[in-house]
């Protein structure tokens, strides 16, 4: 990669436009590869300034139900971390500009093997963000990403105290990801007022964008997350849509990926209708 | 207890909670704060002697310790050749080891003021010694349980809720320890405010596998006195089933440094080791990272997890204490296994000969020293840890059997 990260490219952009970022999420191979393919490329049309793509686990601990069945499906259709690595690099070659993050637990990519990093970041990825690897443990993966040009994006959560956070800041490039709620993905969702309290303390201690995940469902909320932070991830949301969309078998309907994109433009559109000041 | 040595194989984990490479803190930011809470809890506590004597407590008028070292005299004479001492902690109240870790656990977790307490299982052993604990202390306690196992260990389940615990079935993959372990991580995130997670084994992020470790070792320290008084010297071999390890690390860690003592853990085989359908960790996994730490799994070659399976619900687990994975690298422990079949053979053979009727899990141990007594001379000696009893599982032996009750 050459130039300014395309993650700090993207948020320097919407700065200057006024505006936060929607971060819309999949589940790689969900639920096959063509759907999950398809949902891939239509994100940026649909509304996406940056995109969070997940890697399916046998054992998402901080997963909700939502995300750990688009899980299953995602393994059952073959996902692999070097599939999902392809898809990144199919998505990169009609697409240079959109930011892709990786999600994923540690247990695969020590799997894949110490060229990981530099394999993700030729596909195309841009930031990682690894669930069960606080900074406490990344001395192994850190400087591999850190070499491979990779930012690391970490979670901070309402339990992380000021102590804490500096810690995990210092750690952290690209954006903070903000954890809304204590608990699984999927589950329940913070209110305006805990939103409003929380993201000035991150504040204080660094210039990161912040987006804000966890609970982020509807186009109200993310305009919320938006507003009071830089940018909204939803994920579960969108699982939900494609899930509800599937027939009794599980398989995709050709309408699928659409219904998902439909709901991105919703949530676009009321990220956008946030003026920010620059 | 000797005092470790400077060389001494009892001084881990390190500070980051490390067994040599293995063990560690691998979770979500938001339960980080709250381990790092517990780490610094439980150091206060262990050094705390009103805590400490509390608990020895509870250990000598609850649960009934010292467990008796049992010489197994016709089990001994029958295989004809090293002599064959149990540790009996299957006559512990609860049935089994568990709740000797578990009332340090819920001890700590009234210190730290939660109100709440989790716990996964797998037998329903570590749930049973849980709701026990929780029924003596007034605190409400939720278990997690694969539904396969809620399927296959009813009188658990049923003792469980007698003792006012709330049983969660997890239907998640194969509905088992693996799915009941997620499932009460996942609570835990949600509920770290007021919510202690009790877990079960040697396993999970750091200080986990050392407190666990760290309270079982009672088993080992009762172990080494009695076989003093009986026999005026050391073992020669100690043998015990993993499935997270917590028996066989809690009878091994004071016996580390002693160069004289053998140790065999023994890994459920399933149905053999060369199948799709075993819990040998040690034997046929490799190192990666599950629940909190690093340290040997079942793992296909893109490092999904893959299902155990063993007839003992104990057993059936995935991974092993991270501890395991560094005593078997450096080889201090030798790690083996026995079969489905092997050890509903032992359960048999000892339930006639010695009148004791063992639970799955020890008799895969049990299995092992029948493989292995004859072949030793008469002088040497051996403990077997007899970790819990098999009441909960005349119903999986019966069905096996092909009797109807």
């Amino acid at each position: 990669m050459t130039g300014i990260p395309r993650i700090a490219a993207r948020f320097a952009a919407l700065r200057a436009e006024g505006r936060g970022a929607l971060i819309p999420f999949l589940e790689a191979f969900d639920p096959d590869r063509a759907t999950a393919m398809e949902i891939l490329r239509g994100f940026p049309g649909a509304g996406a300034d940056l995109i969070e793509i997940g890697c399916p686990f046998t054992d998402p601990m901080a997963d909700g139900p939502t995300v750990q069945r688009a899980g299953q499906r995602g393994l059952k259709a073959g996902a692999t971390l070097a599939g999902t690595l392809q898809m990144v690099r199919e998505f990169r070659a009609g697409d240079a500009a959109t930011p892709i993050i990786l999600m994923g637990y540690y247990n695969p990519i020590l799997s894949y093997g110490a060229n990981f990093c530099a394999d993700a970041a030729a596909a195309g990825v841009d930031g990682l963000i690894i669930v069960d690897v606080p900074p406490e443990e990344a001395d192994e993966i850190e400087p591999q990403a850190r070499a491979a040009g990779l930012d690391m994006i970490r979670l901070i959560a309402p339990t992380t105290d000021d102590a804490r956070m500096i810690k995990v800041l210092a750690a952290t490039s690209g954006f903070i990801y903000y954890v809304a709620i204590t608990g699984i993905t999927g589950t329940r969702s913070a209110t305006g007022a805990e939103l409003a309290e929380a993201i000035p303390r991150i504040r204080k201690h660094t210039k990161l964008p912040i987006a804000i995940g966890f609970g982020v469902r509807t186009p109200e909320q993310a305009a919320e997350a938006a507003r009071i932070a830089d940018g909204a991830v939803v994920a579960s949301a969108l699982i939900d849509v494609l899930a509800a969309d599937l027939d009794a078998e599980g398989h995709a309907k050709p309408g699928t990926a659409q219904k998902v994109l439909d709901q991105v433009a919703a949530l676009a559109s009321a990220v956008r209708s946030v003026k920010k000041g620059a | 207890m000797n005092k470790p040595l400077p060389n001494s194989l009892r001084q881990g984990p390190d500070a980051r909670g490390r067994f040599g490479p293995y063990g560690g803190r691998f979770v979500a930011e938001t339960l980080m704060p709250l381990i790092l809470e517990v780490e610094k809890a439980y150091e206060e506590a262990k050094h705390d002697p009103a805590f400490m004597n509390e608990w020895r407590r509870l250990l000598t008028h609850y649960v009934g310790r010292p467990s008796p070292l049992w010489l197994a005299e016709r089990l001994t004479q029958k295989l004809g050749g090293a002599k064959i001492y149990f540790k009996r902690d299957e006559l512990n109240h609860t049935g089994a080891h568990k709740i000797n870790a578990v009332l340090g656990q819920i001890m700590l977790a009234k210190r730290m003021g939660k109100t709440r307490i989790i716990a996964e299982t797998g037998a329903g052993q570590h749930g049973v010694a849980t709701a026990t604990a929780c029924a003596l202390f007034d605190l409400p306690c939720t278990v997690f349980m694969g539904a396969t196992d809620v399927e296959r260990q009813q009188p658990n389940v049923f003792r469980m809720k007698l003792l006012g615990a709330e049983v969660v079935p997890v239907t998640s993959g194969a509905a088992t320890l693996k799915d009941a372990m997620n499932e009460g991580l996942r609570d835990w995130v949600a509920n770290v405010h007021d919510t202690y997670y009790c877990i079960g084994t040697v396993a999970g992020p750091h200080p986990f596998p050392m407190m666990v470790r760290d309270f079982q070792s009672v088993i080992g320290t009762e172990a080494r006195e009695q076989m003093m008084a009986a026999e005026g010297r050391l073992p020669d071999l100690l043998v015990a089933a993993i499935g997270g390890g917590s028996n066989a690390m809690g009878l091994f860690y004071p016996f580390l440094d002693d160069a004289s003592v053998a140790m065999h853990g023994v890994e459920a085989a399933g149905k053999g080791v060369d199948t799709e359908e075993h819990a040998a960790s040690l034997t046929k996994g490799r190192p990666g990272v599950l629940h909190g730490n690093r340290t040997y799994l079942l793992q296909d070659e893109f490092g999904q997890i893959m299902e155990a399976h063993s007839i003992s619900a104990g057993l059936d687990y995935p991974g092993v204490g991270p501890e395991h994975s560094w005593l078997h690298d450096i080889k201090r422990v030798e790690y083996t296994s026995a079969t489905d079949d092997e050890a509903l053979s032992a359960f048999q053979l000892c339930s006639k000969m010695e009148g004791i009727i063992p639970a799955l899990e020890p008799a895969h141990a049990l299995a092992h020293v029948i493989k292995i007594a004859p072949s030793m001379p008469k002088d040497k000696l051996i403990i077997m840890n007899m970790c819990g009893r098999g009441d909960k599982d005349i119903f999986t032996v019966a069905r096996t059997l092909g009797v109807s009750m």
